[in-house]
């Protein structure tokens, strides 16, 4: 065997030593690592009450309301199974902040099972929409898309 | 392809291959950007701000790519020896590092209207963070390899070993519940509308075209100071 044929497969190997090595690490942080919890994962493994997590879902659409003091919110979060926890909060709300969209919540659970946030970060999905032609069909998304780029090309 | 690991003859196609890439790749680049800011509808939630992905996205992927040119050179250069793989990687680290910055920056300018912060330890943003530590460090150690004279195999096993981030800033999003969004691009699927997605990949390409160009210029200008140094080394020793 050529020399250099022994170090490409001793180059190989440690590199795939240190991929497995890699993946097995980033699956047992997968807890630890991950910044929010979703309320399934919160439901099954609930936090002590006064303990600072993030918990992360949708905002479930029709539970927002304000309360009568003028700044509080209350709102659900839901998760991908069918989970929901109540949020309270009290503050400024993100501009992106609306019913059906993500939003990561930092508080801490109180003693009835409400999530009190302290902060809200609204999170952006990965789904990238024109402002026109949200709610359109396909079809008429198609037209609309051709008309507003018609000189474009 | 071993033709073209001969200096010689690497240096002949890169003089009329940089210029060209680059001045292509500026072109390229001015007109998906100028599309992406004037010709571009608001995003139904983001509004404005969405014009920022014509920047922040192939500042990413190249951010990415960089690495992964440095672990493919550095893969040729200790397996089959080319002095070239070595000078190739060294060439790809600064515009890595300056790329990985402007997309960690532009991030950080979309996040604050989007999310309502400048910056959170989330997977992603944390792995991109580590990705420009790496850079610095991969820089720093090949400038000192080359300065006390000591083996560029070092430089290239640490291009190697550094590679395992590039997996996981890519999977960071799915393996781990965080704040960035996951993937919009994945293998032959878009969630990008089409009116955002033609301006970016044109931005993507123009990008590239820059990167490939500046990569060329600076495996020349490292030529050319290897081979002033051992002119010098020459004459100092005729002179003795």
């Amino acid at each position: 065997m050529k020399a250099k044929h022994q170090r490409l497969i001793l180059i190989v190997l440690a590199l795939i030593a240190l991929i497995g090595a890699g993946l097995l690490a980033s699956y047992a942080l997968r807890n630890q690592a991950s910044y929010f919890y979703l309320p399934e994962q919160m439901a099954e493994n609930p936090p002590e009450p006064g303990q600072a997590v993030r918990l992360g879902g949708m905002v479930e659409p029709g539970s927002l309301e304000k309360q009568a003091d003028g700044i509080t919110v209350t709102f659900a979060v839901t998760g991908r199974e069918n989970s929901r926890i109540p949020v309270r909060f009290a503050g400024i709300l993100p501009d992106l902040f609306v019913e059906g969209s993500g939003v990561v919540a930092e508080g801490r659970l109180d003693a009835g099972g409400t999530f009190v946030a302290d902060n809200l970060l609204a999170k952006h999905d990965e789904n990238y929409v024109p402002r026109e032609l949200e709610g359109m069909s396909e079809h008429q998304a198609a037209e609309m898309a051709k008309e507003t780029t018609v000189g474009l090309e | 392809m071993h033709g073209f690991a001969n200096p010689k003859r690497f240096l002949s196609l890169a003089q009329w291959l940089t210029p060209l890439l680059l001045a292509s790749g500026l072109i390229v680049t001015a007109v998906a950007l100028f599309w992406g800011v004037t010709s571009v509808p608001p995003d139904r939630l983001m509004g404005e701000t969405v014009r920022i992905l014509f920047i922040h996205v192939p500042t990413a992927w190249l951010g990415m790519g960089g690495w992964s040119a440095i672990a493919i050179s550095s893969l040729v250069f200790l397996v089959w020896r080319h002095p070239l793989a070595a000078i190739a990687a060294r060439a790809a680290a600064v515009p890595g590092l300056v790329f990985t910055i402007i997309c960690l920056a532009t991030g950080s300018i979309w996040g604050r209207p989007t999310w309502g912060t400048w910056w959170v330890w989330d997977g992603r943003l944390t792995s991109m963070l580590v990705l420009a530590f790496l850079y610095l460090a991969y820089i720093a150690l090949a400038q000192a390899a080359e300065r006390e004279g000591v083996s560029a195999r070092i430089p290239a096993i640490f291009g190697l070993l550094g590679a395992v981030n590039i997996p996981i800033i890519n999977r960071s999003v799915v393996w781990w519940n965080s704040l960035h969004q996951p993937p919009s691009i994945t293998m032959g699927k878009s969630a990008i509308d089409a009116v955002f997605l033609q301006p970016l990949l044109l931005a993507v390409l123009g990008f590239s075209l820059i990167f490939g160009g500046v990569v060329l210029a600076r495996m020349r200008a490292l030529l050319a100071d290897i081979q002033a140094e051992a002119r010098l080394r020459r004459r100092a020793l005729e002179a003795d």
